[in-house]
């Protein structure tokens, strides 16, 4: 039987249910280094001078390192996305150093490197270090960083801008003019981070007979970083092998280049001749790996008395934190991504990104979308209540048709193409989900019932694109091994996505072999050159595409050499099970192995031209990404006294293409809403005026646990993407990106609030929060 | 100072500092790296190993504490080599690990609590599932796992 498509169980699993998959801090090496960084304790200021002596005094401290020690290896970051080619767009580039030399930008940049025997002695040896500053103001509102007289992060440009992007298609003022209804509304949606619960963490080991450096970092592009580290630290790609084993979560920010103790720490490995090892701790994670989300919208929305949509009008401003390496991806997202599933003729959009005081911010799953989505649906309730429609048919009314796909959106997207819709079908979505979460009954009846006694019952219902699988390309090498197992490679890492299992059951499906009996290497650059990263939800689509012409190459070559050795025709053979026979006579088969070991003889002359085994490498790269689309409905109750919301049902409906593994994709979509809902009414980060973060720690910035996620009901739909071969979108961020707004108009609705005149316009939320709001704040 | 711990049933004699974690000893000293830590402050229940029996976390004891009492890891669950108990195979069954950077601590969390509780419902799981934090799985997953234990 197929095993495409189907629910099967992970490869993956056994080893790490058993404690014995290798993660960064599992690394051991004889004479390992461990390092701990004095990182800057304010927000911003002028280092004056530093004194590491007491420091480099203390037993078992091997070397302590500032930014004068590294020289000309001192450098700023380079800029690893560059900004869209977009008509006069602005852009200034400031990228993170490795170690502060003059100003620290935000709490937690490094400051110096204590290299130790034991972590434990590296952290008392970062106690022993004297730092004098000259504190500076520093900015964290984006309002207040644009006024005139604000303190500048960078003091070489003369304001806090650090980009300013203009897309526009249409004429809204020409929109709104003859509008019948224009809704104007401001939408914050604030800080938050992604806390995956393995920190970050690099080692690093110098070979000095191989002339090699192996880095094993908990990175989602090893590729890219291999390519960054070989320039850097003037070695050759292939004397430098980055392995990104099991990586304990991702979500976005292990995927940056660089970040400072990246660079770091194999600097320090060859310079010192010993393997060295770091590994954030959890308040270091909060103030060095980056952030996500802070942002101000000005939006407008201009209607027909239909509620048909004439034009959207935004205005808004990013905050990217002390520096912008990661360019533009996220305000882009939340630009284009506001459009959703509707037809937007006149569209206008400025967003201008705001340096910071604060933790670089870099894609949290989501990467923006969330804010395009929230501004877009709340602006769509709005419009529904002023001119008395339901929430659903006002979006039904709006949805781009089915037969208008390719649908072109005509702006820039974050990966510089013309964003343009693949494929979709919107009203089955949303009709699944109404009936699924039993919409009509629940406003005629269920909720007048609640109410009548008090309680506090609300419905919410969201519709929202993902744009996924973006190029520009991965690859993927298929070998038959020896032992008639198949081996896949390829140059993507993987955070607990499943692709040992998913990418085995698409090379299962060519080669017809058990998925078990498929080994799938990811994350290793030694195992495999070339490749991009696990970004954009796009493992599946772009490296699982990859991965599907290499496995149809190796099939060819399997039946190829199957030929020659039954003296028959191709059509006659029958692959399956790991044997191929000639159709009629399964006696007489032979194994993949056997046939890997006919394709590479020893002895004898072969035809010229012939490759040896049953291998093949393959390139995919989409000429654009692919759009998946969903429906988020729940029931929630609040309660009146506390506030706290209680989920009452969860509806996931999602059409993502054609699906690889049922199973997987569940368990993307639930951990995705779980981080969604941590990020409508959890998770905020609260700083003060100086700019420090007062909620570090797990026991202060709280994610989601069992008892604040829902059971949730999934259902699909399946629209496959022409863009590649399998008809597969990217899955990966659908869960988190419609949540907020989901939230929103839910309690919204629980409360009775609009019909108290008030709205809820900010992200997110939290009982404490959602008071002040109730009482008019 | 030298102590002697017995983990899974075997005992390590090591020479520690006092201030040495119980999580470092098990992970860094006797290379049992199965146990994983998340926030070393005592919220997220990775680190979880049994104590006696009881779930605890690793990273708020010292290793010196833990000598003449009983320790299990993640490493101790499975009855062989290639093997898995059933808890673990429900894991592997319901798709309850992602990453499964949470998941040792997960197991461990379960195994003293099903040893309590051999057919719990639904809210007494989820309420045993609290102090382990999952970034990944949105727990609905290790529920239906633990859920299919608890039919067996
Ligand atoms: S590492 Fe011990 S509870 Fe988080
Ligand atoms: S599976 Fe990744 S944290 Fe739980």
């Amino acid at each position: 039987m197929t095993s495409f498509g189907r629910p099967l169980t992970r490869n993956e699993d056994p080893r790490l249910l058993r404690g014995e998959a290798l993660f960064v801090d599992d690394v051991e090496l004889p004479g390992l280094l461990h390092v701990a960084f004095f990182r800057s304790p304010h927000a911003h200021a002028r280092l004056l001078s530093i004194d590491v002596e007491a420091a480099k005094a203390r037993p078992g401290v091997v070397a302590v390192v500032t930014a004068a020690d590294l020289g000309e290896y001192w450098q700023p970051g380079p800029l690893l996305v560059p900004p869209p080619p977009v008509p006069g767009m602005v852009f200034h580039q400031r990228c993170q150093v490795p170690l502060v030399r003059d100003t620290a930008r935000h709490v937690g940049e490094p400051v110096v490197m204590v290299l130790a025997e034991s972590r434990y002695i590296a952290e008392d040896a970062v106690g022993d270090i004297l730092v004098e500053w000259e504190t500076l103001p520093a900015v964290g509102d984006l309002e207040a960083a644009l006024q005139p007289d604000a303190p500048l992060v960078h003091d070489d440009l003369d304001s806090n801008i650090a980009a300013r992007v203009h897309q526009a298609r249409g004429d809204y003022a020409a929109a709104a003019r003859a509008a019948h209804l224009v809704l104007k509304r401001r939408f914050i949606y604030d800080r938050g981070a992604s806390i995956p619960m393995e920190t970050r963490g690099v080692v690093a080991s110098w070979d000095p007979r191989a002339d090699r450096l192996t880095v094993w970092d908990t990175t989602q592009a090893p590729v890219v970083i291999r390519n960054g580290l070989a320039a850097m630290l003037g070695l050759s790609e292939r004397q430098v092998r980055v392995v990104a084993p099991n990586i304990g979560g991702g979500f976005g920010p292990k995927m940056m280049m660089f970040y400072p103790e990246e660079v770091l720490i194999p600097w320090a490995a060859m310079r010192l001749g010993r393997p060295v090892k770091w590994i954030e701790d959890r308040l270091e994670h909060f103030f060095a790996t980056t952030h996500e989300r802070s942002q101000i919208h000005d939006a407008e929305i201009a209607l027909d008395a239909e509620g048909k949509i004439l034009g959207v009008r935004d205005v808004f401003l990013h905050d990217t934190g002390a520096y912008d390496p990661y360019g533009l991806t996220v305000p882009l997202n939340s630009q284009c991504t506001l459009l959703g599933c509707y037809v937007v003729p006149a569209y206008d959009s400025l967003f201008t990104a705001v340096f910071t005081n604060r933790t670089l911010v870099t894609p949290y799953r989501g990467a923006g979308r969330q804010h395009g989505v929230f501004v877009m649906e709340r602006l769509l309730d709005m419009a529904a209540r002023a001119l008395g429609l339901d929430r659903a048919e006002i979006r039904r009314r709006n949805f781009i048709a089915p037969d208008a796909f390719p649908f072109d959106q005509d702006v820039i997207y974050q990966d510089f193409s013309r964003l343009s819709y693949d494929s979709g079908n919107y009203e089955p979505i949303l009709d699944k989900a109404l009936h699924a979460i039993g919409y009509d009954d629940f406003l005629a009846r269920v909720q007048p019932a609640a109410r009548a006694e008090g309680r506090a019952l609300g419905i919410g219902l969201v519709c929202y694109v993902e744009g996924t699988g973006i190029g520009p390309y991965e690859g993927a090498r298929v070998q038959v091994q020896g032992s008639g197992k198949v081996s896949l490679v390829t140059g993507i890492g993987s955070q607990g996505q499943g692709h040992a299992t998913a990418f085995a059951q698409v090379v299962a499906e060519q080669l017809g072999v058990d998925i078990r009996d498929v080994e799938v290497v990811t994350g290793d650059t030694d195992q495999f050159q070339w490749g991009v990263g696990t970004f954009a939800s796009r493992g599946a689509v772009v490296a699982g595409s990859a991965a599907h012409e290499a496995a149809k190459v190796v099939r060819q070559k399997v039946l190829k050499t199957a030929a020659a050795h039954f003296e028959c025709a191709e059509e006659d053979l029958v692959l399956a099970d790991g044997k191929v026979h000639v159709a009629g006579v399964p006696d007489h088969a032979i194994t993949l192995g056997k046939l890997a070991g006919l394709a590479n003889p020893m002895r004898g002359a072969v035809t010229p031209g012939t490759e040896p085994g049953l291998e093949a490498t393959s390139y995919f790269g989409p000429a654009s990404g692919a759009t998946a689309s969903g429906v988020h409905a729940m029931l929630v109750e609040i309660d009146r006294a506390t506030l706290k919301p209680t989920i009452l049902d969860y509806v996931v409906v999602h059409d993502c293409g054609t699906v690889i593994n049922p199973l997987i994709l569940a368990g993307q979509i639930h951990g995705g809403v779980a981080q969604g809902i941590g990020n409508a009414f959890f998770e905020k980060l609260e700083w003060d005026s100086e700019g420090q973060l007062l909620n570090a720690s797990l026991a202060d910035y709280l994610i989601p646990t069992a008892l604040d996620v829902p059971r949730m009901r999934l259902d699909h739909t399946v629209t496959p993407s022409p863009l590649n071969p399998l008809g597969v979108k990217g899955a990966g961020e659908a869960g988190a990106i419609p949540v907020g707004a989901l939230f929103a108009q839910a309690i919204e609705d629980a409360l009775d609030l609009p019909a108290q005149g008030i709205e809820i316009r900010e992200m997110p939320l939290g009982p404490s929060r959602l008071w002040e709001i109730t009482q008019g704040g | 100072m030298k102590i002697t711990i017995r983990v899974n049933g075997v005992g390590y004699t090591r020479d520690v500092e006092p201030r040495l974690l119980l999580s470092d000893f098990l992970r860094h000293e006797i290379g049992l790296t199965g146990t994983h830590v998340g926030c070393e402050h005592g919220v997220c229940g990775a680190c979880t190993i049994l104590w006696d029996g009881e779930p605890a976390r690793s990273c708020l004891a010292f290793a010196v504490q833990a000598e003449g009492h009983e320790i299990s890891t993640v490493e101790g669950l499975a009855p062989g080599p290639g093997k898995l108990n059933p808890l673990q195979q429900a894991f592997q069954d319901a798709h309850g690990l992602q990453c499964g950077y949470c998941t040792p601590g997960m197991l461990m969390t379960l195994t003293a609590f099903l040893a309590e509780n051999p057919h719990p419902d639904e809210a007494q799981i989820r309420e045993a599932l609290s102090g382990n934090l999952c970034r990944c799985t949105g727990y609905q997953h290790i529920v239906d796992a633990v859920l299919r234990v608890a039919a067996a």
